[in-house]
């Protein structure tokens, strides 16, 4: 399990990474969680590997009054160890905190997994229901896309050849809005045979639900009210949401639905 | 037993919590482990395996100019392959190739061995191999493996059996009066052993002494000696085997693998070191399978709850290749042997077949078939209870064997040397608090069920010639030695052919050596792991350390105790009998000279030593064996709490409690160790372990994302409690305890699993009890109807 020979390239600035990336069988890293693996399994053998991790610029974390926008390149123990401010009071840290295991979470940036867009993973999940704004840079200039338009599939999403994602943009929530957010992992580590987020925010007008781990993008529900109040099951709630129904049926997909609103209900603190 | 252990409390002898005399090495990340060794010139060895399970080869084209650094079948001259034959009757014979030939029969079979400079570009290599397939219909699964028409794994068998077996004691005539008949399919999953460090191995020809040096990660040195120096065609005196520290092992390391045989083949022809480190993949599709059973049971019991008879068909999926030294029916026999567990019955038939698949040869994993017989057994009895309405403490307290019955031959002739089961059983029913989980349960909360369960059984460790010799594998063990030796500073070496993985013998024996000759175990060294230095030994497997190489340091060491009590008599102006050895001296009422002066005097001032002296010296060989060879029976009760959740079908461990008799402890805090981690193996069996194969023989678990071990999140404090009942067989009263952990967690689980859905009408009959698994058996059990 050694990955066939590969150029390292660690670059400083994302033009720099841009003019490479350019090149054919060129693979962009930053925490080399996901990437690593599928390397030493010869399943990736990219011919030259940028690293990103220490681009400053993906390393920056800018606050306004409205947004918390975070540089690619920060880990899920940054935001964990409240190392980088929070825009949500805590819902993002502890979602950081349940991320596969520390060792993972040392190294694992929140672009990088939003960029390899596994189905299971918690942050296409998180930053949908958030209402996040993917920043990305390419060879004509930057564009902002809106996540439920990054994320396309499983391990796709909008980013184009040549493109890197830069930033995240994340909306701070108003202080009464409620949240829950809740995965099944059978053991601590893996990633979720189901998960979802629950948001109620009226105030800021944003009350949404998105259901993850259904093996392509994250489902996003922007009509919750009959569920909130108690008119409808999230089970109908998801049949009438997915277009296809999962391939492990709609029951545990259901039962996250369920208790991230229950979490979201219980706690205006958030349940994370 | 012998009771003349020396009367002193030093604090570090039999019974001691001496902390681990290795763990000064290992926990500083000082020891050295086979992937540690290097030697100048060393190449890296790596393989290309089989993509498909079952496929006859028509051709392999090395790569253009590379034909030197690749060896295939054809380039190894007369090395054979690997056998190893039962001479139970009906046995077929498997030989297992070190390089494939004209047919690979499981994913991951070796077919090249590629060699380079760096393990990277050996990987390289064997990518550029090209082997041109023709590919077989797989025998996937053990339930159609006999079937009319399956394709046949070994072309010249008649069908894929390796062997069928079985017992029938009295069966008939004991099911009249049955109330209770129950029948049950129960099934384990394959498994993988998963050690954390994996085979490894470094080869060393070495052309002046002409001595091929295997330093390799196995926990069975000897064995692997003699079963390399067979399939190399060399004299014994030509093989050298040296384990270095071993970081666990578990039954996969005392396999003898075509790679080690490879190696050395290769080492030897091309004059070079060749180093192989199994990586975690090749671990899982092609190394340490093991576990999968399948059972179908019937029990039939009286209204009182008597078990009047068992009836058992069992299949064990023994894989392709019948594995040195254990053979492909070790498992299978153990199942029909050992199944009747610490119970009476009046009649019993069992019936087994270790059939032959496309899979890798199934290989004896701690435990080995008790781990599947006591979940069959343990889960068939809380049926028979809950069809008699009985209480699952209640079926076993009638039936198990009773301490008056001691020591007891079962209905397989199994003699259970001591013991009292239902002692165990109460004490278990009283640490988990039964009646509070019973009250618990009455007031169901949300989404959760509580249960309880409970599993018992014994465990034969240290058996010898008779049992061995009756499977007639390649491997009997018969006396197991020890060499004892004083250094001139009054040090002692122990020299034992067991090996050390992890059960922490450096002190243990140690222990054993003071207890003895009142060394300060500080002072002890034990040699072992390397076959030039080590007396023979079928090594360190079976539970049997302790026992038989505990008896054989305790026999050399009174034999060396004998002459220093003669020399230091002599310098006391006194007879031997009346010195005693503590503490480093050897002492009379009167009087004392240090072991340190005696040792002295023998290697360096022999103008002191009496004329009578025994010219053996200080240095002491002496064999041992158990007061009879049937082994010794340690047993425990395993009583664990869990909570189901009903949606996800996820099971918790709520607390876990283990009553354990490992007879005489000679350190218990090694045999917590021994237990826990054992108890962690099986729980992973119970509730994640799983390598699932495609109808095409393909394995699908091929990394640790998809193959499930437990980890510290998913287990609970487990509590010991110790019942020490010495054994009569025995030096010291010690019992084998190495394996008994992994043995129950499946059956306890299983039995809180069902006792948990029990008015869902729900009972998981197979292991893992994946959530999936739950869910869907909730489901067909039409949720709502109960509760």
């Amino acid at each position: 399990m050694k990955p066939v020979a590969f150029d390292y390239i660690a670059v400083g600035e994302v033009d720099a990474a841009l003019a490479i990336s350019t090149e054919p069988a060129t693979s962009f890293m930053a925490g080399n969680q996901s990437l690593g693996p599928m390397l030493n399994l010869r399943l990736a053998r990219p011919e030259k590997l940028i690293d990103l991790s220490a681009v400053a610029v993906l390393r920056q974390v800018t606050e306004s009054d409205d947004f918390v926008c975070f540089g690619s390149a920060i880990t899920h123990a940054e935001i964990e160890d409240g190392e980088v401010p929070d825009p949500t009071a805590g819902w993002m840290q502890r979602v950081a905190a349940n991320i596969a295991y520390r060792a993972v979470r040392n190294r694992g940036t929140l672009g990088g997994s939003l960029c390899h867009a596994d189905p299971a993973a918690d942050w296409a999940t998180v930053m949908l229901a958030l209402g996040a704004t993917a920043v990305i840079h390419g060879p004509s200039g930057q564009r902002r896309l809106p996540m439920a338009a990054f994320v396309l599939g499983p391990y796709l999403t909008a980013l184009q050849q040549g493109e890197v994602l830069t930033a995240i943009e994340v909306p701070k929530p108003s202080a009464t809005a409620r949240w829950g957010y809740w995965k099944y992992v059978q053991q601590v580590g893996e990633f979720a045979k189901a998960s979802a987020a629950v948001l109620i925010d009226p105030a800021k007008k944003r009350c949404q639900a998105v259901i993850g781990a259904l093996g392509g993008a994250p489902c996003l529900i922007t009509d919750i009210d009959d569920l909130i109040a108690g008119k409808t099951t999230p089970a109908a709630v998801l049949t009438g949401s997915l277009i296809a129904p999962p391939d492990d049926g709609i029951g545990l997909h259901a039962v996250a639905l369920q208790r991230a609103l229950a979490a979201a209900m219980e706690d205006l603190e958030g349940a994370g | 037993m012998d009771g003349g252990s020396i009367p002193h409390d030093s604090g570090w002898g039999i019974g001691a919590r001496l902390e681990r005399r290795e763990d000064q090495r290992l926990l500083a990340g000082k020891g050295r482990f086979v992937a540690d060794i290097k030697f100048p010139g060393m190449l890296e060895m790596a393989f290309l395996r089989s993509p498909l399970a079952h496929a006859a080869i028509k051709g392999i084209t090395k790569p253009a100019g590379k034909h030197a650094d690749v060896f295939v079948a054809a380039d190894l001259g007369a090395v054979t392959g690997i056998r190893a034959d039962s001479s139970l009757p009906g046995f077929k014979s498997s030989t297992q190739p070190i390089l494939a030939t004209d047919k690979v029969r499981h994913v991951g079979e070796l077919i090249a061995a590629c060699l380079a400079e760096t393990r990277a570009a050996a990987e390289d290599l064997a990518d550029l191999v090209d082997v041109d397939f023709d590919e077989i219909a797989a025998v996937h699964d053990m339930h159609h493996a006999l079937d009319a028409g399956a394709p046949l794994v070994h072309e010249h068998w008649s069908e894929n059996a390796f062997l069928e077996a079985g017992a029938d004691v009295g069966f008939s005539a004991a099911i009249d009066g049955a109330v209770a008949v129950v029948t049950r399919r129960y099934k384990t999953a394959r498994q993988c052993m998963a050690p954390i460090e994996g085979r490894g191995l470094v080869a060393v020809w070495d052309r002046t002494l002409e001595v091929l040096t295997l330093h390799s990660a196995t926990q069975m040195p000897h064995i692997v000696r003699t079963g390399l120096a067979g399939c190399l065609g060399l004299d014994h005196g030509q093989v050298r085997v040296i384990a270095p520290d071993v970081g666990g092992g578990f039954g996969y390391k005392g396999i003898l693998l075509p790679e080690e045989v490879c190696a050395a083949y290769m080492a030897m022809s091309l004059d070079r070191p060749i180093r192989w480190i199994e990586d975690r993949r090749e671990h899982l599709i092609a190394g340490a399978n093991c576990r999968e059973h399948s059972y179908e049971i019937t029990g039939y019991a009286a209204a009182d709850g008597e078990l009047l008879a068992i009836d058992c068909e069992a299949i064990v999926d023994s894989g392709a290749y019948s594995s040195y030294p254990f053979s492909a029916c070790l498992e299978a026999a153990q199942v029909s042997s050992i199944l009747p567990g610490p119970y009476q019955m009046r009649g019993y038939r069992c019936k087994t077949w270790s059939v032959a698949t496309n899979k890798p040869p199934i290989l004896p994993f701690r435990g080995v078939a008790r781990t599947g017989v006591c979940f069959a057994m343990e889960l068939l009895l809380d049926s028979l209870a809950r069809e008699l309405d009985m209480a699952p403490e209640a079926i076993r307290e009638r039936n198990l064997v009773r301490p008056e019955q001691m020591p007891f031959t079962n209905i397989t002739k199994k003699f259970f040397d001591s013991g009292n089961y239902p002692e165990a059983l109460r004490r278990a029913v009283e640490a988990i608090d039964l009646p509070a989980i019973r009250r618990e349960q009455a007031n169901p909360k949300g989404r959760e069920r509580i249960g309880v369960g409970l599993s018992i059984f014994c465990e034969q460790g240290a058996h010898g010639t008779s049992v061995y010799h009756g499977w007639g594998i390649p491997m009997v063990p018969g006396f197991e030695q020890a060499t004892a030796r004083l250094t001139p500073d009054g040090g002692l070496e122990l020299r034992v052919g067991v090996h050390s993985h992890g059960q922490g013998l450096e002190t243990t024996l140690a222990q054993i050596a003071h207890d003895r000759l009142g060394i300060d175990p500080a002072k002890v060294k034990l040699v072992h792991g390397d076959t030039a230095y080590t007396p023979y030994s079928t090594g360190t497997w079976g539970s049997r350390c302790i026992v038989m190489a505990g008896g054989a340091v305790a026999s050399a060491c009174d034999a060396l105790g004998d002459r220093v009590r003669h020399i230091a008599g002599h310098l006391l102006q006194t007879s031997a009998e009346h010195v005693s050895l503590q503490m480093g001296m050897a002492k009379t009422a009167i009087a004392s000279v240090s072991v340190e002066e005696v040792a002295r005097t023998w290697y360096l001032k022999p103008q002191l030593l009496p004329d009578d002296v025994d010219p053996r010296g200080l240095e002491a060989t002496e064999g041992y064996k158990t007061v009879q060879d049937t082994g010794t029976f340690s047993y425990a009760c395993h009583a664990v709490k869990v909570a189901v959740d009903l949606d996800l079908g996820h099971i918790r461990l709520l607390d876990y409690v283990i009553v354990e008799d490992a007879g005489t402890m000679i350190n218990p805090m090694i045999v917590d160790g021994q237990v826990i981690g054992g108890a962690v193996q099986g729980i992973g069996t119970a509730l994640y372990e799983e390598m699932t194969f495609s109808d095409t023989g393909q394995p699908l678990a091929s990394t640790l994302a998809d193959y499930h071990l437990p980890v510290a999140a998913d287990i609970p404090e487990i509590r010991i409690s110790h019942m020490e009942t010495p054994s009569p067989l025995s030096r010291f009263g010690q019992k084998g305890i190495g394996e008994s952990g992994a043995i129950g967690p499946p059956a306890a689980i299983g039995n809180a699993v069902n006792d948990a859905l029990k008015s869902f009408g729900v009972e998981m009959v197979q292991v893992p009890m994946t959530p999936a698994r739950v869910r869907a058996a909730l489901a067909a059990a039409d949720q709502g109807t109960g509760s």
